[in-house]
């Protein structure tokens, strides 16, 4: 039996990813999955899930869930923000348990931009393509191609009997904040060596045009050696282009697959989680590593991720879903939430 | 990487997962058959680690895993599968697909005939008498790039691009043109004609995708009465589009 989950409220932007729709790029279709993979994969792995299955991602402010059928086990990790169910506060990184009839609730992100609720089992949609990514702008994946809303209803898997609940210490969580370490190229040499300093010497602010398909930057105006059309090829997670403005456009997991404009660099996988945690307006650096010493740091990375996971422990109240010492609070708060 | 400039080749980097395999820089068939032969050679070779190919005009873009796979471990296994592509002879598919040109299908019509002084059924003519090359698939799901558009033909993108075009366009920019998936996309195009075909229908689950880079092209007019028809045949699953074997 599956549960279910019901949108009550769907939050500024809401999608249901996973870690991407593999394979298909040559034909026009968008990867697409979660930003921030770390988070991701982190919450995922709170509630016992591959790292495959597809979670809630949630954009500056989080949703209102209620459990309108079978239980949950869920956690959520990634920008801070209040968590609660029924009125009851949730520790961050903590997975929890909810009953039916129970509201989740994910307030605004207090900082970062990003979050993910998963849930153990996954949640159900009808893959497209191989994946339940949720791809706007072709109008793919999730639960009709869309960003999630108010009414709808999420076919989510049911946790394991006995549920076992875990936690991580939420500082074993690598940061997000920092230069942004890139590989130049593909298209370096279409941009004059003063053009290059600039765009390593100077801060960038992202600019208002903030969205799961890029990042457009505002600053020092970059200059090309020539033209700025090249003709068109492909485009990776990450890829920086620069169009005739001279003001870099960061691409990232909703990109289209491929582009016209001179790519003066490549953000590394490692280091994609910074750009998707930043918010409009804050300032970013950039600094250049070498294509070795970026395959270096991604197995590093992951290394780290291996060991967050290692960290991860069951919860000692594990089989509960709330301490018998605070059950009145349900009652209490629960009727405030509903009211 | 001289072993690659040998070969005429260029690798170029594309962060910790990206490798660009660059075959020149101008759009010609030739350079993107080879693009089409090495993607051939690396989906056969079924490297473990390689996680996406996608060929475009003149390079061929591999996505790969670093945890799996280093960049020069790829980079030899692309030379290798480049010197024994070069031999090999790539099967295509011809693709016939009936278009029904002008009017509200192709609002743009008038405007490509007073553009180059020739009346709309010259343009029609024209553009449905050529065989065309899928340069690429990219931009949108199942967009096709087109190449060997009658010079007569070729207009300079508008301006003022459209933030939405008809679904199954088939319209012109520039030396080139194209084939729109069913989806209401953004365009500076010039809108020719439109098609029942859909390249792309995720509905249709062996064949998602009708065309692959590198497959061959030739439109036919339709009237308005035939394109309805194809329109509900292509409702029920049927592909409109007629397929036959070519060979380069």
């Amino acid at each position: 039996m599956n549960s279910v989950l019901e949108v009550i409220e769907a939050g500024p932007l809401s999608t249901i990813q996973d870690r991407g729709r593999l394979g298909y790029q040559r034909f026009g279709i968008s990867a697409s999955g979660a930003m921030d993979t770390v988070a991701f994969r982190v919450a995922n792995a709170l509630v016992d899930n591959d790292d495959d299955a597809a979670a809630i991602e949630m954009t500056l402010a989080g949703v209102t869930l209620k459990i309108s059928e079978g239980r949950c086990h869920l956690a959520y990790v990634g920008a801070p923000a209040a968590i609660s169910v029924d009125g009851v506060a949730i520790e961050p990184c903590t997975s929890f348990i909810a009953e039916e009839g129970s509201t989740i609730t994910i307030g605004a992100m207090r900082s970062g931009l990003r979050g993910y609720l998963a849930v153990e089992g996954g949640i159900l949609s009808e893959p497209v393509l191989g994946s339940r990514a949720t791809h706007t702008r072709s109008n793919i994946g999730g639960l009709d191609g869309g960003p999630l809303r108010a009414g709808q209803r999420i076919p989510v898997g049911s946790p394991a009997d006995p549920v076992i609940c875990r936690e991580l210490d939420p500082k074993m969580l690598p940061s997000h904040l920092g230069a942004v370490r890139v590989v130049l190229g593909p298209q370096d040499d279409l941009f004059t060596p003063a053009g290059i300093s600039t765009f390593l010497g100077s801060e960038y602010r992202l600019s208002t045009k903030v969205d799961r398909m890029g990042c457009q930057l505002e600053g020092d105006r970059i200059e090309h050696a020539g033209d700025f059309n090249i003709v068109s090829d492909g485009i990776v997670n990450g890829s920086i282009q620069v169009p005739g403005t001279g003001q870099p456009i960061v691409l990232l997991a909703d990109r289209q697959t491929t582009g016209g404009y001179a790519k003066i660099a490549t953000v590394i996988g490692p280091d994609l989680r910074k750009v998707a945690q930043a918010r409009p307006g804050q300032p970013l650096r950039f600094e250049a590593v070498d294509a070795e010493a970026a395959e270096r740091i991604a197995r590093q990375q992951e290394w780290d991720i291996q060991a967050v996971f290692s960290a991860i422990r069951e919860r000692a109240d594990s089989a509960l879903p709330i301490p018998p010492d605070r059950w009145w609070t349900i009652d209490l708060l629960g009727g405030v939430a509903k009211a | 990487m001289t072993e690659a400039s040998r070969h005429g080749l260029r690798f170029l980097d594309a962060g910790d997962g990206g490798l660009v395999v660059e075959f020149g820089r101008e759009i010609d068939a030739g350079t993107n058959s080879a693009v089409m032969a090495l993607a051939e050679q690396l989906a056969e070779a079924n490297l473990d680690g390689i996680l996406e190919l996608i060929p475009t005009y003149r390079s061929l873009l591999v996505q790969f895993d670093p945890l799996r796979l280093t960049k020069s471990e790829l980079a030899t296994t692309v030379l290798s599968g480049w010197t024994s592509a070069k031999s090999t002879q790539r099967h295509a598919s011809l693709w016939h697909i009936p278009v029904c040109y002008g009017g509200d299908h192709g609002m743009d019509l008038p405007f490509i005939a007073q553009t180059h002084g020739l009346d709309e059924a010259e343009v029609i003519a024209r553009h449905a008498a050529a065989t065309y090359r899928i340069y690429m698939i990219g931009f949108a799901p199942g967009f096709a790039y087109l190449g060997g558009l009658d010079p007569a033909l070729h207009t300079s993108r508008r301006t003022d691009p459209r933030l939405k075009t008809p679904p199954r366009s088939i319209s012109v920019g520039g030396m080139q043109t194209a084939v729109s998936p069913p989806l209401e996309i953004p365009s500076g195009w010039h809108m020719l004609g439109q098609t029942a075909v859909r390249t792309y229908d995720p509905a249709r689950k062996s064949e998602s995708f009708l065309f692959e880079p590198g497959d061959y092209l030739r439109f036919h007019a339709v009237t308005p009465q035939e394109y309805h028809r194809q329109l509900e045949a292509a409702e029920t699953g049927d592909l409109v589009a007629e397929r036959e074997d070519f060979r380069e």
